[in-house]
């Protein structure tokens, strides 16, 4: 099967501190893939970088043969919860609303069904109660579930997730995976960087180990080793414990 | 009330009931940009512009010295990033060197115009504090045509500023240019600044862009409200400043103009209906008294 998101000697750096380097990997469609690496490996600037939100030294990037500028209508993105002012004045709808943008055209404003399709990404993330909440009142795992309907509206092809199960309760992780389980048995492509160790072999079928440059990529079973792991992580995986079996 | 006043006087007035505005919108802008310092800097950096303008002219040439104005605000805005994205030395820091490098300049220009043959009545210092009265109501008309547009440009562009303010990252995903709309807001911002400085001068223009923002916020949690009352305020301060200035002769309208709209905010900041201190005051002592009453139930209970 042709890869739908081809990546190429990638590199990038922060002021002179470099990175990323050399990050080669191929994704399938249909794959749901977590990207994991201890604090600093690049991860975060993995998905900018391939989202043109950060400068690359070097290397390409394509999402189904195209450079990001022609895919990015097939490309969903949900940022880190903390990229944004959650006290700026707008209600849970309106977020959701924002991902319909590209829709309505710029310049106009919003239709009714529009609006619908915002409605109804918010039911699917059990949000419909607070479509007119404050943003500043809902809780962590509820602004993340804003941040996953506005992705949903979009209706892309691809979707990167930035740690979205981080500080989340447990409802809401289970109505997160839930959905991209979903966006995978439709044959979307998802990537999410991810923290949590102990939950990777439960809830992705892919993973990307990376530091800095890609340590190993493949279906979860076959890669997700102590091996690997150790090869990422380094000393750092002492608090593994248990799973170092 | 407007009837006795002169025609000029009217068209002053309408002048800064639409500078008031269009200030409000673009002060909200910058405050979720988390930017209302820039715009205090950058007013102060259109000084030496407005003073070089006349130098140009020789005379006092209104469009050069604003063109003037409009170009020094500028330029302090492109070192700030280039001083940002260059150097160790971050925003804050090169927000004030460049504001008081800025002004500096403007004062000594100001000075040296001061002291040449007639330059005395040249009412350049009306730029410091501000002079309504002092403007001609052919510039005025200009004025007025120009806060107008920046109005328009924030009115049409209202769903792209929203999603630019709030989350630039995803905006940009969407196919906003985030480029294209950090030069627009800049535009917008020296316009403001430059139709502002005649009426209420480059030291106090921050005001009128950040206190309006600021008091909106305490009404409403719409962005869309916060725009049109912000806008709301900043047009009843400019006016009401405006004409309790031309009541005394020569009295500033900058300052008066601050006064009105911080009397506003004090207002807001007391019985705004979101986070105004009085109703999180009733809402504290309401919480209060639930838990007491709470406790004592739960005493009666025990007790029986």
């Amino acid at each position: 099967m042709l890869p739908v998101i081809s990546v190429n000697n990638l590199s990038a750096a922060y002021r002179k501190n470099q990175v990323l380097q050399d990050v080669d990997f191929q994704v399938e469609p249909g794959t749901l893939t977590s990207i994991v690496g201890p604090n600093g490996a690049g991860k975060s600037t993995l998905i900018k970088v391939m989202l043109n939100l950060h400068p690359r030294l070097s290397g390409d990037v394509s999402f189904m043969e195209m450079p990001y500028n022609k895919a990015k209508k097939h490309i969903g993105y949900v940022p880190q919860r903390g990229s944004v002012d959650w006290d700026f004045p707008t209600n849970a709808l309106d977020v959701v609303l924002m991902g319909l943008y590209g829709n309505v055209g710029w310049f106009k404003w919003p239709q009714k069904k529009h609006r619908e399709l915002a409605m109804q990404a918010l039911s699917e993330m059990g949000m419909a109660d607070y479509s007119n909440r404050q943003i500043s009142q809902l809780s962590g795992g509820q602004q993340q579930r804003v941040f996953l309907a506005r992705a949903l509206v979009q209706d892309a092809d691809i979707y990167f997730l930035d740690e979205p199960l981080a500080g989340v309760d447990a409802a809401t992780e289970r109505v997160i995976m839930d959905t991209l389980q979903q966006l995978k048995s439709r044959g979307r492509t998802v990537m999410v960087v991810h923290h949590d160790l102990q939950t990777v072999e439960d809830y992705f079928d892919h993973v990307l180990l990376l530091n800095r440059t890609v340590i190993a990529h493949g279906a979860t079973d076959k890669v997700f080793t102590n091996d690997h792991l150790y090869a990422t992580y380094g000393g750092t995986l002492r608090w593994m414990g248990e799973r170092v079996r | 009330m407007i009837g006795f006043l002169s025609y000029n006087a009217q068209w002053v007035l309408l002048s800064t009931l639409l500078l008031g505005m269009a200030s409000g919108l673009i002060g909200t802008l910058s405050y979720w940009k988390r930017q209302s310092l820039m715009s205090d800097t950058l007013s102060h950096a259109a000084l030496p512009g407005v003073i070089f303008g006349f130098l140009v002219a020789g005379s006092k040439n209104m469009p050069l010295m604003l063109i003037g104005a409009a170009i020094s605000a500028l330029l302090g805005a492109w070192l700030i990033s280039w001083i940002t994205s260059s150097t160790r030395v971050k925003e804050d820091a090169a927000m004030g060197i460049i504001l008081s490098v800025f002004f500096g300049l403007g004062i000594m220009l100001l000075t040296y115009v001061n002291r040449m043959p007639g330059g005395g009545q040249s009412g350049l210092d009306n730029f410091i504090f501000g002079q309504a009265a002092s403007m001609v109501s052919n510039d005025v008309k200009w004025l007025c045509v120009l806060a107008a547009v920046v109005i328009c440009i924030v009115g049409l562009l209202y769903k792209e500023w929203k999603l630019f303010l709030f989350d630039s990252a995803f905006a940009q995903g969407l196919g906003l240019s985030i480029r294209w709309m950090n030069a627009i807001y800049t535009a917008v911002l020296v316009l403001v600044i430059v139709i502002g400085i005649q009426a209420v001068g480059v030291i106090l223009m921050a005001a009128l862009l950040i206190i309006p923002a600021v008091s909106a916020r305490y009404w409403t949690q719409s962005f869309r409200l916060v725009l049109i009352l912000s806008a709301a305020i900043g047009g009843l301060s400019g006016m009401l400043g405006t004409f309790v200035s031309t009541l005394g002769s020569g009295w500033p309208t900058g300052p008066f103009i601050v006064i009105a709209a911080s009397s506003i905010f004090i207002v807001s900041l007391t019985f705004g209906t979101s986070k105004g201190l009085l109703v999180v005051y009733i809402q504290r002592q309401h919480q209060r008294k639930q838990v007491i009453i709470a406790a004592q139930q739960r005493r009666v209970e025990r007790g029986q």
